[in-house]
């Protein structure tokens, strides 16, 4: 998986309008449903260096019985650099890159045949089950459609590497006889 | 006992063997995935399974019953009772109605015209298709073909349905929502099911998922369902 850039996402979530850090870690959380949560002092960090490099600033304090809150607007750097993140295409798979895929790899380097199999099955079984809960979330009637489009990628992604250890199993055979000739 | 399981099923067409002894077991009200390469034998298990073929050898028993011993004509009974089918493709007639299609399986079990078609327009909403009711497959889209089909496998309230890549003519997104209202409706009647398919994805409705290669069950490890163990498969 790739990093996901915070900074943008924020940039993006401001767009609508100013907000204060606690607003975007529960819109980001929202629209992100499936990413790993936002923590306080990430949104609050983030919001800094923005605020540093002139893309966001301080819009105003809001006080609801609690501690003040600095709301955060868009600036018109913010809004182009936005702008350009979203235009810009992203590198499909520049490298292949999966701690699975490397796993798989060195297995067969230091281990026999049987033992990288276990690996790939006892994957699968991982990967098949993650699924299955997936497909139940994006299935259940009180899903939105932010939890099935989050589903639906990360189906996919199962999918597909569900795909390569089935072939995989179908290879380790042969490709164990090249890397041990 | 078992609900639905085959014991030793062999099964050839002329030499070339699709079943080599395979032994299953299906439980009550489970979906049931059955997954694997093309060729490696998984439509020709769910026609013994169904009792649409008959095997050369080993036994299908459902609650009990050798059902793989029954006359074509019992067999036959049987998939418009109590077995619900539903293939890829090309199951609706194509003279009839969506309506007419849906009502069909009722019609030769004896339920009278009216009360057929009744059931028929309550499965085609059900589906969210009704609309349709009345026009001909020909005049349908895919999607709502296959819903067509899937109201009429379900019209006759069947204990089992089998189901041979239901969703394989369809976008991912219609194959999708059919998968979900089928599995809804499955699990809303406790219809147990046998699904075979292809795709990750779709054995991911499933509750359990088997693996076959070159017409085995693999009971050794690949397989889903059996612990992880270093055997040969």
């Amino acid at each position: 998986m790739d990093r996901v850039s915070t900074s943008h996402v924020l940039l993006g979530l401001l767009a609508a309008g100013p907000r204060h850090g606690y607003e975007l870690k529960r819109a980001h959380d929202e629209r992100l449903p499936r990413a790993r949560p936002l923590a306080f002092g990430q949104v609050y960090a983030t919001l800094a260096r923005l605020q540093r490099d002139g893309l966001v600033v301080p819009a105003g304090q809001e006080r609801e019985g609690g501690p003040d809150r600095t709301t955060y607007a868009l600036t018109e750097e913010g809004r182009t650099a936005l702008d350009r993140w979203l235009a810009a295409v992203e590198p499909p798979m520049p490298y292949v890159a999966s701690t699975l895929f490397a796993k798989v790899v060195v297995a067969l380097l230091v281990a026999d045949p049987e033992r990288t199999r276990g690996y790939l099955i006892a994957q699968r079984r991982a990967h098949t089950a993650r699924l299955r809960e997936l497909t139940a979330v994006k299935t259940a009637p009180s899903a939105g459609l932010n939890d099935v489009i989050a589903a639906d990628f990360a189906i996919a992604h199962l999918d597909a590497d569900l795909r390569w250890l089935h072939t995989t199993l179908d290879r380790v055979a042969d490709w164990h006889r090249e890397v041990h000739p | 006992m078992t609900y639905l399981e085959a014991r030793g099923v062999v099964r050839a067409y002329g030499p070339t063997p699709a079943l080599r002894g395979v032994t299953l077991d299906v439980a009550e009200g489970e979906i049931l995935a059955v997954t694997g390469p093309s060729g490696c034998g998984k439509s020709t298990l769910l026609h013994c399974l169904a009792g649409i073929l008959r095997p050369d050898a080993g036994q299908v028993t459902w609650r009990g019953e050798r059902i793989d011993e029954w006359s074509e004509a019992a067999r036959s009974r049987l998939r418009r009772t109590e077995f619900g089918v539903l293939f890829q493709f090309g199951q609706l007639v194509a003279e009839l109605t969506a309506a007419e299609n849906v009502a069909l399986p009722l019609l030769l079990a004896g339920t009278g015209r009216r009360a057929a078609r009744a059931a028929a327009l309550a499965w085609l909403e059900r589906l969210g298709v009704a609309e349709v009711a009345d026009v001909l497959p020909g005049e349908m889209s895919g999607g709502q073909q296959q819903r067509c089909a899937t109201a009429r496998a379900l019209v006759t309230e069947p204990r089992v349905l089998f189901a041979d890549e239901p969703t394989g003519a369809l976008d991912t997104v219609t194959g999708e929502q059919v998968l979900t209202q089928l599995v809804r409706l499955a699990r809303e009647q406790r219809t147990t099911v046998v699904l075979v398919t292809h795709e990750p994805r779709v054995a991911g409705y499933a509750d359990r998922e088997v693996t076959m290669r070159d017409g085995l069950v693999d009971h050794s490890g690949l397989g889903l369902d059996a612990p992880v163990s270093g055997g040969h498969w």
